[in-house]
């Protein structure tokens, strides 16, 4: 089973620009999460201080009782070993081919043979769909296999954490739902932690057991898929529907005149896009996958909270649990 | 970056600074933690050699030539012309061949470094690395400093010998010199610590051209626009500070090393 990820208030800033304030959530074990956001509220930033690849000003990141934010160098790379993390552009070494960037944790962390890194390498390139590419370079492939390969090389150590970072920039509706697809099976047959750093709601809506948004500096919220999906905050709705009517605006912050504007012209009966509803039943793993144990243990967190939870919210989920086992 | 920005002026230099020197520490200090990177170390040797030895060459056949004729005119004027080659082995070895190493080391070899060092930070390769429990500096930087610093030791020979060769042709067939005086007048001035120092200035020079590059092509601004101004400061920060530490390690080595015939 994958590992608990606990963030304690942790702030980050560049310079007088704070970046976040005050995050605190707990990536469930085992678990698949997703943070969303607008562009440039940080989500990269914060993927990168979880493996410590940023130090944030204040708090804490926990992973298997160490502090990621203020831990030795040395007790960092071990740490380090528990996660794999799928960067934005697949980050592969330019100078090796697909097998050999594949290879490259096995080779510097393991004392496998060549066969059986062969062996391994092969198994979690066809998991990705990468059967039979393995002597291209980064430089001949397309953005997708990049990402793809990328998946590929944050898996052969088995990682208990899985990161990914906007897993679905630059691919095709399509390449997205497999993706999607990709990492549901994936928590289904390895149970690791999950978390996607994303802006692309179609993979907010159907792949994550949690899901949180990060805006204005801030965290907005972090819990059950259903309460982000079911909530009537106006940042949520608003980024969640796409639209343009709300508190979000192109530039990082909406200024009163442009808002005052949008809310006149819809009062005045203009047409706004209402996107879709907002709560589809989530991804199960494909036939011939076992059963995601993470189900289970999720279910039984959520009743637990439930009196917590907002009333749709409630609704959502005590709609979404199979027949026998609503009590 | 991690830091918070002061606003005490020149502070951003002082850190610049502090970080170059943590990164040559930690050079050092990666150099004898194991693994080695032993092909690595040898590719990057291989590279850099290759792109430094024949511009080097052609630079110093015309450097050694200049000094000669220079010195050579010199000397007739004072009658002294029988110092010519003791003149021209002692600015060439102990002067201009680490420089022209150091110039080459840093503009061929160390440019490379930075921009092959520069395009992998941007890409996120350095990061990936890192989340994979494997120290860039220790894979990447660490070879790539040594690998500069043998070059430069080598090549520093190299560039000696041609140097004087160079200003051998041009002092016998072109002042009509007598070569026995070009190479008997050798021991007169020149002794053996000017080699010595002249190879170890060559070390420094490339370690820290090396350094630099690295230090530069590690911490660029984001896009491949700062990849190319981190490889212009590179050189340029590197240059400055090769004359600077030319100057010190020449004025104590003055001071330490008695003249000959003094």
């Amino acid at each position: 089973m994958g590992t608990e990820v606990v963030v304690e208030g942790l702030t980050k800033s560049f310079g007088r620009h704070v970046v976040w304030n005050d995050v605190s959530l707990t990536l469930p074990a085992g678990e698949v999460s997703a943070m969303l956001g607008p562009s440039g509220t940080g989500k990269t930033v914060f993927l990168k201080s979880l493996v410590g690849l940023v130090r944030p000003d204040r708090g804490r990141v926990l992973v298997e009782g160490i502090d990621t934010a203020s831990c030795s160098e040395r007790q960092l790379y071990q740490v380090r070993k528990l996660f794999g993390v799928m960067f934005q552009d697949g980050a592969l070494f330019g100078s090796l081919n697909l097998y050999d960037n594949i290879a490259f944790p096995l080779r510097e962390h393991t004392r496998l043979t060549e066969a059986a890194v062969r062996r391994v390498v092969l198994q979690k390139m066809d998991m990705v769909g990468l059967a039979g590419e393995g002597h291209k370079f980064p430089g001949e492939i397309s953005g997708g296999m990049r990402k793809r390969a990328g998946l590929a090389r944050a898996l052969v150590l088995d990682p208990q954490i899985i990161l990914c970072d906007e897993p679905d920039s630059g691919l095709d509706p399509v390449r997205t739902a497999y993706l999607s697809q990709l990492l549901i099976d994936l928590n289904a047959e390895i149970d690791a932690t999950i978390l996607i750093v994303t802006h692309d709601i179609q993979i907010a809506r159907t792949v994550p057991d949690n899901i949180g948004m990060l805006f204005r500096g801030g965290l907005v919220t972090f819990g059950p898929r259903e309460v982000l999906l079911t909530s009537d905050n106006p940042v949520i709705t608003q980024f969640v529907n796409g639209r343009r009517i709300g508190p979000i605006g192109m530039s990082e912050e909406k200024d009163e005149a442009t808002l005052a504007q949008e809310q006149a012209y819809e009062a005045a009966g203009g047409k706004v896009s209402n996107g879709s509803p907002a709560l589809v039943p989530q991804l199960v793993p494909s036939p011939g996958m076992p059963e995601r144990q993470a189900v289970r243990r999720r279910t039984a967190r959520v009743m637990s909270m439930l009196h917590t939870l907002p009333a749709p919210a409630q609704q959502a989920i005590l709609s979404s649990l199979p027949e026998g086992s609503r009590s | 970056m991690t830091s918070p920005e002061s606003s005490v002026p020149g502070a951003g230099a002082l850190r610049q600074t502090g970080k170059l020197f943590a990164l040559a520490a930690s050079v050092l200090w990666l150099t004898f933690k194991r693994p080695f990177q032993v092909r690595e170390l040898i590719e990057q040797f291989w590279f850099i050699a290759s792109v430094t030895i024949l511009p080097s060459m052609l630079v110093s056949i015309p450097f050694g030539a200049v000094i000669t004729l220079q010195v050579g005119s010199l000397t007739q004027q004072l009658g002294a012309e029988s110092f010519t080659g003791a003149a021209s082995v002692l600015a060439v070895v102990q002067q201009a061949s680490p420089l022209i190493v150091a110039l080459l080391i840093a503009g061929a070899g160390g440019s490379a470094i930075c921009a092959d060092i520069g395009a992998r930070t941007i890409r996120e390769e350095m990061d990936a690395m890192e989340v994979m429990g494997v120290s860039p500096i220790q894979r990447l930087i660490v070879p790539r400093v040594l690998a500069a610093s043998g070059v430069a030791l080598l090549l520093n020979g190299l560039v000696s010998v041609v140097g004087v060769a160079g200003g051998y042709f041009f002092y016998v067939y072109l002042q009509h010199g007598t070569p026995g005086s070009f190479l008997a007048s050798f021991s007169s001035l020149a002794q053996l610590p000017d080699l010595y120092i002249s190879e170890i200035k060559a070390l420094i020079f490339g370690f820290l051209a090396a350094v630099v590059a690295a230090h530069r092509g590690l911490n660029p601004r984001p896009g491949p626009k700062g990849v190319g101004d981190a490889v212009n400061q590179s050189v340029v920060i590197a240059f400055l500070l090769l004359f600077f530490v030319n100057l010190v390690l020449t004025a104590i080595y003055l001071k330490i090393v008695p003249p000959k015939g003094a």
